[in-house]
Parts: C-alpha cells; structure tokens; sequence
C-alpha cells in the first residue's frame, strides 16, 4: 500500500466515526416514542398521510400484524414494480421508446429492489424507462430500506418493552424513517453529486460525432450520450444500500460518479446509515455503550479486510510479467491491478469501494470485482458470506448482528452455565432456535444454490471465466442474492431463465424469512419481563464480548464457506502464485 | 387481514408520489437551476456544436492523438450504450493476450519507444468509458504525438499540464489527464469556457 492509500482509508473512516454521534442522534429523535422537536415539525404531513392512508397511528400491532403488515406492503411494491416494468412500452417519460421487460427478468428486478438487494441481470441504460426508473426503482430504493429500519425498530422495542404485547405501528416506522431520514439525506446527496456532474434531466439521449472518425468504416462515426434522472436514484442507492445502478456500469460510469470527490460522499453514503443505527440503537435501549460496541466488532473485521484488499489490488497481476508493462505505483499513476477500474479512482477507492459495498449490503460497484485480484476478489466475497452483518443493510445489517448477538451470549452462557441475558433480556429456547435460523438460513441458500448451479448445464451455461475463477462467479452470485448485497462478478451471464429465477427466490426468501424470524424474536422479547443485572451478567459493552461476537461472526462464516473458498478464490491464488 | 391490504395499497401510492415523484422532481428542479451544465452532461460547446462530453471518454487510434485507455464495451470501443468491463479474470489466458495485443499496437505505433507501457494504458477500465488517462500514459505517448504533429515536446507538455486533473482537495483519488480535453487542445478547438 501507498501512502496515499493509507491516507484515503484513514479519511475516509475519520469522517464515517465523526458523523455516526450527529447522525445516530438525529435518528434517535425521528424514532422516539415521545413527541419532540422533529416530530412535531413534520407532524402536520405525517397525520395527512396517516388519514389519507386510512391508517391510525397509534394502533399498536403484535408482531404477528407487524409482520404480515410489512409483508403485505412489500408484496404490493413488488408486484407494482413488475408490472411497471412490463408495460412501460405504453407509458409516457420513455423517450428511447424502450419495450416492456421480458417476464423473467422483470420478476427477477422487482424481487431484486423490493428486497434491498438490487441485483441485475439487465443492463440499465437499454432497459429501464424513466418512468419506471422514477415511480418504480427509486420508489422501491426508499421503501425497502424503510422496511429494514422498520423491522429493526420493532427489534428495539422488544428489549426496551417490558411484558408487553406490541411492537409498535408498522406504517409510522415506515413513514418516519421515509420522512425524516431518507429523504432529506438523499436530497442534499443527490444535490452535492449533481454538482460534480452525476447528470439529473429527462432528456432523450444525446448524438454526437467522435472527433476521430473510426479507422474501419462499419464502426458508428457517433457516440450516444445516455440521459436521465440519475442523480435522484443515485443518491438513495448509496444511502438506503439498496446498490442498482442506472447505468450498466454502476458507480464506475462517469455519470454516476464523475470525481474523486463524488466517489468519496458515495463511499460514505454506503456506510453512513449503517454506522450511525450502531447509535441510535444504544441511545433507543437505554445505554450507548451497547451501540458502540457493535460497531466495534463491525471495524475489527472491516479495516483489516479493507487495507488486505488494497493491498493485493495495488500488488498488481502477475499474469501480465513480462509483456513490457508497468504496475508500479509511481507520483504518475496508480499503477496494481488496473483492469476493470476508473483512472480518477485508482487502486485505494476501488477496493475500499469494494470492501464497502459488501460490509454493507449495498452491493454497488465503481470497479468490476471480477477482474480482482485471487485475494482482492476473496474479500468482497467473504464479507458478503459472514452474513451482512459487518455494517450490513440498513436496518437489516444490525438486526443481523443482534441474531449474531443473541446466539454469542448463548455460547458464553454454555461456557458458564448460566442463563443467558442480552439487553436485560433472558434469552430462552425459543430466541435462540429462532436466532439460529435467521443465521443459517443465509448460510443454507448459497451453499445449496451453488451446488444446484454448478451441478446443471443451465447453470454452468452463463460462465465469463475458466476453471477456479468460474466456480468463483457462481459462487459470488449465490452469496450476494443469499444475504440480499447484488454486487456480482459480473462475467457471469445471469440475464437467463435460469437464474433470474432461481436468484430471484434466493433474494425472496433470504429477505422475508429472516424478516419474520427477527420479529419473532423481537415479540418474544418484549413479552419478557427486566432481569436486573447481577454479578453472573455477562457484560455485553466489554472488549471482551465484541472479541466474542466477531469469534461468532467469524467462526460460523468460516466453517460454512471454507470448502467453497477453497474451490474457488484460494485455488486460483496457488495456481496464479505458482506459475 | 383485508384491512392491512388496503392499508398496504393506500400507503404505498402515497409515499411513490413523495419519493418516486415529489423528490426526484424536486432534485431535477434544482439541479437544473444550480447546476445545469453538470446536470445536462458537461458537455463540451464549440460554434453551437456539441463535441462531446467532459466525462465521457471518446477511442482515438490515429498516432497525433492521444489514446484512450482499451474499452471492453459491447459492439464496439466506448459504446455510450453499454458501459461496462471486460470482466476478464486476473488467471484467464484471454486477458494477457489482449494486453499483449494492446502493447504491440502502442509499439507499433511507435517504434522507437521501449519503455514499459503504464498499466491503465493496456488494461480496460471498469465503465468502458473512463474519460481520463495517468499522467504516466500521457507522458508515455508525448513523443509520438509530438513527432506526428510536428510540435514541439514543450508545446505537447504544455498542453498535458492544461488538461491535467491532481487528487481532489489534495488528498482524493488520482492524478488524471482528461483525453478528449487533451486532443480538443492539440486541435486547437478547446475553449477556456470548457
């Protein structure tokens, strides 16, 4: 590593840990169950839209309600998002005069943004209208991370509740988190990015001729300037982790992310909601230290895999010695591993982008993870594997990492013999079975996933790349749509019947089965009463729990995918390391 | 459960119209009004014509141009259509042998030149139509284009160090020479409003 990488990676986490306080605290007062000053300024528009939405916003719901509720309003996201797709053909803001999407490919995108993972099998730029870009993909940007923080409030309440039967109301949790938090973020981002030029209009794509006409006369002597209202998703894909590009090309088209500087707020719009939840959770349960030391554990595993990844990136490829090429970083380039990355990014932002994008559950990308480096490419992959839960989704990232909380004061307490607390909680049969499964149902989808495509033609079909790096593609593919990240290796061809379909249950279940296990847990919680902490209390604020909880993370994570990391990255790497 | 669907529909319509409507028309408004060249492409202006974009990169082939770097994108180089990359493996054969091929026509083009060729300059970028250049490509080809133009070296450095970008606020990113900026000015068609 350079010393200008490390200077980017230490900016970088100085201004995430510097806005997580402001941030977190912001998101306290938008989520309090007491009236403040927030709350009363945007009362007037939340009760309009709770009276026109028919719904009262003091009705507390069970977690049974909460749940169908969420899924119910999921479901009709999803199901609009389908249909906008297939008949934007007759639809107005489509100057391309784009067709309707394909069944299978429009099943498998309004699964894939409803569920906050944003996989996509299509290119952006010769698929989506702006019509369906505006009312159907940003819609589904806010709104399904709006689910995530939802579901992690129902979380919170359930260790803050004592006996108590409810969770709190689902469309207040989903509006507030709308109103007061994605919303403004967004604008302000989308409003800084226009002015680095991510471009924000509804005009028809621009023609125009390239000043070297081409060498052979069949070439176009024109470019075609893609259009549109980039800026507005653009903004909402980084903050809600939701990761779908307007453009093929994601966050490495120059129109969705021209400046280092634009990189920069992208990068930390990955991990700012994220981080900032790691607050508001400790100020919501009544004691910060709680928060900090979940987002302790989440920067024990986060930083290391960030500076290995650039290292290897910027280590450059060995496959290329001896063709008269130079990889060296020098004061004139940034030399490494440059294929498949953006000149104004270099190594350091491109594989912090990369380590970013998949701690979080964003899934973005400003550099094409399949022409990593063996190594480089193992972390995106890894980090994906352990679950979501180092940063993760919004919302979803830290109920994620409660799941992974629950199950390590469950280990201490084997160790000790004593019942397990969490939070003044007991942590009974019940919250453990439960918390198992929201850990290995992920583990499960990919693992199996993987092994059905890779034993069927259909699925060894779409592969960019020979031997282990093929396995790798398939692999990567299971384990971003298993914990809903939508990064790819994007050799693979996945715009088939095949996978849109069998990626498209993975995000489906992946999503909604651990949704309604978390709030199980959550209604479980609340109905128990306070346990007073005594001297048998494992203090879950301490170096050594959040040493516990990444053992967890990390123990799990490695003896589910180990096998299969072998096959794929570790083996090219031998194999690359030994010619 | 009835109750809950319709509550669903009803709640869904009203926050697509303030987030799939009310918020990316309000970003359009304002981009349009603060920033409306960033918001309508950057696009480069001469006589009334449009050249092209600041950000988005144009193939050059002819030796008194600078070259872009290799585009993977599909139906041809910088295909404004379909940006993306080669995503070639690191291990797979066909990526040394494109960047084989890519050092043999710089070589070609320039016989006399021996040094190594800076990476970016062989390898193809992640959106197939990355804009800029290292400062060590531009430099790697001066000579040739100088040769080609009858320039002097110090008039084609002059015009690398214009079209030059450093890291942004000191600290962001990489040093860069815009490509299509850098051949507008050896054309004598750039203007100091671009």
């Amino acid at each position: 590593m350079t010393p200008n990488d490390w200077l980017q990676l230490a900016l970088y986490l100085a201004l995430l840990l510097a806005l997580v306080k402001p941030l977190g605290a912001w998101m306290a007062l938008a989520f309090a169950e007491q009236p403040n000053a927030l709350t009363r300024l945007g009362g007037p528009l939340e009760r309009a839209l709770y009276r026109l939405g028919g719904v009262r916003a003091d009705e507390e719901m069970d977690w049974r309600r909460y749940a169908v509720a969420l899924l119910a309003f999921n479901l009709a996201g999803l199901v609009l998002l389908y249909l906008l797709q297939r008949v934007q053909g007759f639809l107005p803001l489509n100057p391309a005069h784009l067709p309707g999407v394909g069944a299978a490919t429009a099943f498998d995108t309004a699964v894939s943004f409803a569920t906050n993972t944003n996989w996509q099998s299509y290119a952006g730029e010769t698929t989506m209208s702006y019509l369906t870009d505006l009312l159907g993909l940003t819609v589904q940007n806010f709104l399904s991370a709006a689910t995530g923080i939802a579901v992690l409030l129902a979380v919170i309440r359930g260790f803050r509740r004592r006996s108590a039967a409810t969770l709190g109301n689902v469309w207040v949790d989903l509006t507030r988190a709308t109103l007061y938090v994605l919303l403004p973020l967004s604008l302000l981002l989308a409003l800084v990015l226009t002015s680095q030029g991510v471009i924000q209009n509804l005009h028809a794509n621009l023609h125009v001729p390239l000043l070297q006409a081409p060498v052979a006369t069949s070439a176009p002597a024109t470019q075609v300037l893609p259009m549109g209202p980039v800026a507005s998703q653009e903004a909402i894909k980084q903050l809600g982790t939701n990761g779908g590009g307007f453009f093929n090309a994601n966050s490495a088209h120059p129109f969705e992310n021209p400046t280092p500087l634009s990189n920069f707020l992208e990068m930390l719009a990955i991990l700012l909601i994220p981080a900032a939840l790691c607050w508001t959770f400790g100020e919501m349960v009544g004691d910060r230290r709680q928060g900090w030391a979940l987002l302790a554990a989440m920067l024990v595993i986060f930083v290391p895999l960030a500076a290995g990844c650039i290292a290897a990136e910027q280590a450059g490829n060995p496959a290329l010695h001896g063709l008269g090429v130079d990889q060296q970083a020098s004061a004139l380039q940034a030399g490494g591993n440059m294929e498949g990355k953006e000149t104004r990014f270099g190594i350091a932002n491109s594989a912090l982008w990369a380590t970013a994008t998949t701690a979080a559950s964003n899934g973005s990308v400003n550099a094409m993870h399949d022409s990593f480096t063996p190594l480089g490419g193992l972390v995106p992959l890894v980090l994906m594997q352990l679950g979501e839960v180092i940063f993760g989704g919004v919302g979803s990232g830290l109920y994620g990492m409660l799941a992974f909380a629950v199950v390590a004061v469950f280990i201490a307490g084997l160790m000790v013999g004593r019942t397990p607390e969490y939070l003044g909680k007991k942590i009974e049969a019940y919250e453990m079975k439960m918390a198992s499964l929201v850990v290995l149902i992920p583990c499960a989808l990919i693992v199996v996933g993987t092994a059905v495509a890779v034993l069927l033609p259909a699925g060894r079909a779409g592969l960019g790349n020979p031997g282990a790096h093929g396995f790798s593609e398939i692999l990567y593919a299971f384990s971003s749509t298993g914990n809903n990240n939508g990064s790819a290796f994007a050799g693979l061809s996945v715009n088939t019947p095949f996978y849109n379909f069998t990626l498209g249950v993975v995000m489906y279940l992946a999503r909604y089965l651990l949704i309604v296990g978390m709030l199980a847990i959550a209604g479980a919680l609340a109905a128990k009463k306070h346990v007073p902490e005594s001297a048998g209390t494992l203090p879950t604020h301490t170096p050594l729990f959040v040493v516990l909880l990444v053992s967890t993370v990390l123990v799990v994570g490695a003896l589910t995918f180990l096998p299969a990391l072998a096959l794929g990255p570790i083996a090219e790497f031998l194999s690359s390391v030994a010619h | 459960m009835a109750t809950l669907f319709r509550q669903s529909i009803a709640m869904l319509v009203l926050l697509t119209a303030l987030t799939g409507i009310l918020y990316p028309l309000t970003v359009t408004g304002l981009a349009q009004v603060l920033f409306p060249r960033q918001a309508n492409g950057s696009l480069i202006v001469h006589d009334g014509k449009v050249l092209g974009s600041r950000l988005i990169g144009q193939p050059f082939r002819d030796p008194r141009y600078f070259w872009s770097r290799p585009s993977a994108t599909a139906g041809g180089a910088y295909n404004g259509l379909a940006s993306g990359g080669s995503n070639l493996g690191p291990t797979n054969p066909a990526l040394r042998a494109d960047v084989a091929r890519r050092v043999a026509a710089l070589r070609a083009a320039d016989p006399g030149n021996t040094a190594p060729v800076p990476v970016d300059l062989v390898t193809a970028s992640a959106s197939g139509l990355d804009p800029d250049i290292s400062p060590a490509a531009a430099a790697y080809q001066a000579a040739r284009v100088a040769h080609a133009r009858g320039l002097p070296s110090a008039r084609v450095q002059a015009l690398i160090d214009a079209s030059t970008r450093g890291r942004q606020l000191g600290a962001l990113g990489e040093p860069r020479v815009n490509v299509l900026e850098l051949n507008l000015r050896l054309d004598g068609r750039w203007l100091p409003s671009h």
